[in-house]
């Protein structure tokens, strides 16, 4: 195929990426987004399959059967649930294609045009550096994030002394192998930079928390883009550069949006150690009262309310509980109760996970109201169901400059006229801090399992 | 006899050196006039300015679609794959002796597509479940 030809199909296909993203501006233009990408896809595999240098299809058919059988598979039958782990080991696999695709062009640059075997020009020597480096260590790092969430390693943050110096001293190797392998380039050399690189991507995700994971995932999303884009840059190929960095700003700013939620800077969440395990030591339980009520009491209250607030959390996931959850919703809406749903923005475990579930359990995605869109209603509202939230809810990030989730954008659940709190026990939350609410008067604490409390309330309620 | 042997090889190492270095630069420029419509600085330009528009486009993402932005991001990303095609897809000259690169090529564009399929797929689930209230 002529290379100018070529060219402008690569930017078809580029072009066709960016609507698949401009459709996600909206729901209803957002599956013809994603068709866009397809197409843009199928244009940008044509055209490399059309290059002059790609003459032999057999093991590319072999190869695409096998891996398009195996992703078939998978997104066939996970859990909306189980999302968060499955990006993480989407993220995974694209940063270990990019240490493949950089590795065949070391040792086969003419294929890419790049000089020939340990004869590869320095501006290529570290765009193909760069791009393996960032590749494996999203690629390491990715699988440590996903057995964090699939509950494979504890979520809890690992560390010991010296870690932060024991990453320096990793980066600060690999940038002196970089230039090494500039000067003097060698197999050794070049496999040397890729075990740093997975190394330090193990090492830099394990010191990070479970309640940090939205922010986790984002990174990597953001490095897997630019992995891409180095490898873009190897290859000249301006698609490649195009997505790399469409995907790279993408995580970079979805990590902004969660350290936001969170009030934690981007540096604080990278250093780690913070969201441990959920502690079940309660100091404060002894001598305080807590209004506990049951499914009865609730269905009695929301019945007679006019306005519900729904605000769900990581626990209605684990509970498997939206369904349960959704036709309590459809009974009270029958009785012509207005109900709507808040989502913090870190609600979940990877950004906008709540509205897939709740989309998932027939919600209509008009009622699912983000923090900013719905927080200056709680006052006017005559009850505030919380289930399977805590930290989100917690009054204590206004109050209390002590507290560890202090300055966070929390919903301002307690300003309703009543809230319903289920839980199973008065535990804290993921960031390790008792909540307030629970002591308030107007708080009415349902102690069950978010589901079975869910479906309790509906026979209740029918 | 051992100071001149080591003369010897210091000479000849200084000229290996002198002639990489040629052999560097005079490759430098021949893949700079080859690839004078993708030289680094327009390359460079490309990157820069799909940063920028990465940056409008996601802002303008609703927060309720944040999930299937990531799964979509992660399945385009996956247009790797272009790099992973080259690598397979050389004539093979001998079967005894297949280059690396052949199977690395063939190992990215396996891992690629599971992403392209599996990532596509998702998101197509996901947007699926998305409806508006019925009234």
């Amino acid at each position: 195929m002529d290379e100018n030809f070529s060219a402008i199909a690569y930017l078809i296909a580029s072009i066709f990426f960016i609507m698949a993203l401009r459709g996600l501006s909206s729901p209803e233009t957002a599956r013809n987004g994603n068709m866009f990408g397809i197409t843009g896809m199928v244009i940008a595999i044509a055209t490399t399959l059309a290059s002059p240098g790609v003459v032999s299809y057999d093991w590319i058919i072999v190869g695409l059967v096998i891996g398009g059988a195996i992703g078939d598979i998978i997104a066939r039958r996970i859990q909306m649930t189980a999302l968060p782990q499955l990006v993480a080991a989407f993220h995974s696999l694209v940063g270990l294609a990019a240490v493949f695709v950089a590795s065949a062009a070391f040792y086969q640059p003419a294929a890419y045009g790049i000089g020939d075997f340990l004869n590869i020009p320095t501006p290529s020597m570290i765009e193909m550096s760069i791009g393996t480096a960032i590749g494996a260590l999203t690629f390491t790092g990715s699988i440590i994030a996903f057995a964090k969430l699939q509950g494979i390693m504890s979520g809890a943050p690992i560390v010991f002394s010296g870690q932060h110096l024991l990453n320096a001293i990793l980066g600060v190797i690999m940038v002196a192998l970089v230039v090494m392998i500039c000067t003097e380039q060698s197999e050794q050399l070049y496999w040397t930079i890729v075990g740093i690189a997975l190394l330090l991507g193990i090492s830099m995700i394990i010191p990070i928390g479970g309640a940090d994971m939205p922010v986790v995932i984002s990174m990597l999303n953001s490095y897997s883009g630019w992995a891409a884009c180095g490898i873009g840059f190897t290859l000249s190929n301006p698609a490649l550069i195009i997505v790399g960095a469409l995907v790279g700003s993408s995580g970079a700013i979805l990590s902004y949006v969660m350290c936001k939620g969170m009030n934690r800077s981007f540096i604080s969440v990278i250093l780690g150690g913070f969201g441990g395990e959920i502690s079940t030591t309660d100091s404060v339980t002894g001598d305080r009262n807590v209004r506990a009520g049951s499914a009865d009491d609730a269905a009695f209250i929301m019945k007679n309310a006019s306005n519900v607030i729904i605000v769900p959390g990581y626990g209605m996931a684990v509970a498997q509980a939206q369904h349960a959850l959704r036709e309590m919703a459809d009974l009270l809406k029958k009785e012509g109760i207005n109900v709507r749903y808040a989502i913090h923005p870190v609600a979940g475990r990877m950004p906008g996970h709540m509205n897939v579930l709740l989309a998932e359990a027939n919600v209509p995605y008009d009622e699912v109201l983000e923090l900013d869109e719905i927080n200056r209603d709680f006052p006017s509202t005559d009850v505030a169901f919380v289930i399977g939230a805590n930290d989100v809810t917690n009054p204590a990030a206004k109050t209390d400059p002590q507290s560890a989730i202090y300055g966070m954008p929390i919903l301002d659940v307690e300003r309703a006229a009543t809230v319903l709190f289920i839980k199973r026990s008065l535990g804290s939350g993921y960031a390790g801090v008792d909540n307030e609410l629970f002591f308030r008067e107007n708080t009415m604490m349902l102690f069950s399992d978010a589901k079975q409390m869910c479906e309790d309330i509906v026979k209740a309620l029918e | 006899m051992v100071l001149e042997s080591t003369l010897d090889q210091e000479q000849s190492v200084t000229e290996i050196l002198k002639d990489g270095a040629e052999q560097g630069a005079s490759l430098i420029q021949t893949t700079a006039i080859a690839n004078s419509d993708g030289s680094f600085i327009s390359m460079f330009t490309i990157f820069i300015l799909a940063i920028f528009v990465g940056y409008y486009v996601i802002w303008n993402v609703t927060p309720a679609l944040h999930s299937p932005l990531m799964s979509v991001t992660n399945a385009i990303s996956s247009v790797i794959i272009v790099g992973a095609l080259i690598a397979a897809g050389p004539k093979e000259i001998d079967v005894t002796d297949v280059n690396p690169a052949k199977i690395f090529g063939f190992v990215a564009v396996v891992l690629a597509s599971i992403n392209i399929f599996g990532g596509f797929m998702v998101t197509q689930r996901m947007l699926q479940m998305y409806k508006k209230r019925v009234r």
